[in-house]
């Protein structure tokens, strides 16, 4: 145990001082704002239609923006843009130490190959938990600023929703992380492991699932892919009228839950199992 | 006193069809300077990392002190720089040793006692991507040095360091021995082990080839004498050093198997039978001359 902690407390220092992983957490944090909040309020304020609106009245515009949907606000840009980018998080930290020589160096210096791989995993599983966190304070200070600003009581959202919409967005982003982790330790690189993974996450999926509604075994194939797991877990919070990119209703949420903590099981074994066996020359 | 550090038996590792270690026995004293000796490719560095357990033998073992290698409480006490440091390139020197420290819950001292100790620590804050050659191999041997570890493990620490950088590695190792640590160094240049080794073990396509002293290596000092008639000198210096204690070089001159002191009982010999002396010579055969003679003709360890 103590072996774990060491190795997480290593590998959280090192990731914490590479811009690579600000980067990423910040494109996040842009987008999200951007997405979530900044559209929205500009089409609210210019009084035009936005393509999030839904065609809905200004009055609903508003109340998309105040902390009572914040819930669902969180959650809707995640099984998307915020997968796509906490898989990059997972790839680069274990793709890059092998170019490098680090895993080398770092499985000389004493903890087993478990405690050290599984170290890089739990570091990597906490900054998703920063990602996640960081996100939740920045709705939660921009939809009460906005309720201010816009004369509106602050009524904040159940503790119950918050709780729950965390929830699935944290499994969401660790399910993307450590998949990519996974890809990472695979491709023993970065590259091919960030490309790779987001034109699955991107494209692949979507493609397949527009296949599937001509082909019903495609269908059911894609039903128990990455994709459609994370975005069903959302859409059984949020519904699919949204509209938002990646959030679906293919399969139910109890399902869907299964799915992704099943895929993050699965990716966290895999990772450590082929790092363990693995000769590193 | 000769506790053993490092023990292999029969260690050997296959890929495909290339035998890349084979059946490799080697043994490492506690306090020594192991040189590890092979040309490129040899062997050597597949040998420590099977030590280290980075990678897994195909048939053998490898046991460090004492215990089987690879387990963890084994692999923190070595310290090792293997085939080129392998840091964070946009982490400063420091950080990735801190960084290697937090592994084994080590104090930032530490940190900076090995920064000092290989002479980086005014460059420590630089990021590593900007470090020359030679400083990014002076912090692998630091990050090798961190915890100050049973068994120094150097893998060519020398590689690409200019002339005053290769000495100053040396001055290094030559210091660390002097204070008892043991380490084991590979290298190609045989002049460096020549210099600072006490053992040595030659391997070359995976076979070990022989595992001894510098000095049994390169044998006793010999004489060389230069001297006509050829034949008459030869017959002389035969009743004096042996049918087999005598080489003709080629070039006129004989290779006598006799130490320095013998040269006076020599030359009164070859006077005594009437030949010209024209030049006696003390020589010491270099490990260089030995490892070809080595290589070349695939002696075995004996």
């Amino acid at each position: 145990m103590n072996a774990l902690i060491n190795s997480t407390s290593a590998e959280l220092l090192r990731l914490r001082k590479w811009s690579a992983t600000w980067v990423v957490v910040g494109a996040w944090m842009a987008l999200a704002l951007a997405f979530g909040y900044v559209f929205n309020y500009v089409a609210y304020v210019s009084g035009e239609e936005n393509f999030t609106s839904d065609g809905g009245t200004r009055a609903g515009l508003l109340a998309q923006m105040l902390p009572p949907a914040l819930p669902d606000i969180l959650v809707q840009g995640l099984p998307m843009f915020g997968g796509a980018l906490a898989m990059v998080i997972g790839a680069l930290a274990a793709g890059n130490g092998f170019g490098w020589g680090t895993w080398k160096t770092v499985f000389t210096q004493g903890p087993s190959r478990l405690a050290t791989v599984g170290g890089s995993l739990l570091a990597v599983t906490l900054i998703v938990v920063a990602m996640i966190t960081a996100t939740l304070v920045l709705y939660l200070g921009v939809s009460s600023l906005i309720a201010v600003t816009e004369g509106q009581e602050i009524v904040m959202p159940s503790l119950e929703a918050v709780a729950k919409a965390y929830g699935t967005g944290f499994l969401v982003l660790e399910m993307w992380a450590v998949l990519g982790f996974l890809v990472g330790v695979i491709a023993k690189g970065p590259s091919i492991a960030v490309g790779l993974g987001l034109v699955w996450a991107l494209v692949v999926e979507n493609l397949l699932r527009g296949v599937g509604g001509l082909i019903s075994a495609v269908e059911t194939f894609t039903h128990v892919l990455p994709g459609t797991a994370g975005g069903s877990l959302v859409g059984a919070l949020v519904g699919d009228g949204s509209g938002t990119p990646g959030v679906v209703t293919t399969i139910g949420g109890e399902r869907a839950l299964i799915t992704v903590a099943a895929y993050v099981l699965v990716a966290i074994v895999a990772a450590v199992v082929v790092m363990r066996r693995r000769d590193l020359a | 006193m000769n506790e053993l550090v490092v023990e292999t038996d029969g260690l050997t590792k296959r890929y495909g069809d290339r035998l890349a270690v084979d059946l490799v026995s080697m043994t490492v004293v506690r306090g020594e300077v192991y040189g590890f000796l092979g040309p490129n490719g040899a062997g050597k560095t597949t040998t420590l990392r099977m030590m280290l357990g980075l990678i897994r033998p195909t048939a053998g073992s490898v046991s460090v002190l004492g215990r089987p290698a690879g387990r963890p409480d084994v692999t923190a006490r070595i310290g090792a720089l293997i085939e080129g440091p392998g840091f964070y390139p946009y982490l400063s020197g420091r950080d990735n040793l801190r960084t290697l420290a937090r592994y084994r819950r080590l104090p930032d001292t530490e940190v900076d006692r090995v920064l000092d100790l290989v002479d980086l620590a005014e460059r420590a804050k630089d990021a590593f991507k900007g470090y020359s050659l030679g400083m990014k191999q002076r912090l692998g041997v630091a990050a090798a040095m961190l915890g100050s570890p049973d068994l120094l493990v150097l893998d060519e620490p020398t590689n690409g360091l200019d002339p005053a950088g290769m000495a100053d590695m040396r001055a290094l190792v030559v210091s660390l021995a002097e204070a008892g640590q043991t380490v084991i160094l590979s290298s190609h240049i045989l002049a460096e082990v020549q210099e600072i080794c006490d053992r040595v073990g030659v391997i070359n396509n995976g076979e070990l080839l022989r595992e001894s002293t510098v000095a049994e290596l390169r044998g006793g000092a010999t004489l060389r004498v230069r001297a006509t008639p050829e034949d008459a000198a030869l017959a002389a210096v035969m009743r004096l050093a042996g049918e087999d204690g005598v080489r003709r070089l080629g070039d006129g001159a004989l290779e006598i198997d006799l130490p320095a002191t013998a040269a006076p009982g020599l030359v009164k010999e070859l006077v005594g039978a009437g030949v010209d002396v024209h030049e006696v010579t003390a020589a010491e055969r270099s490990l260089e001359d030995v490892f070809f003679e080595m290589t070349s003709t695939k002696e075995l360890v004996s």
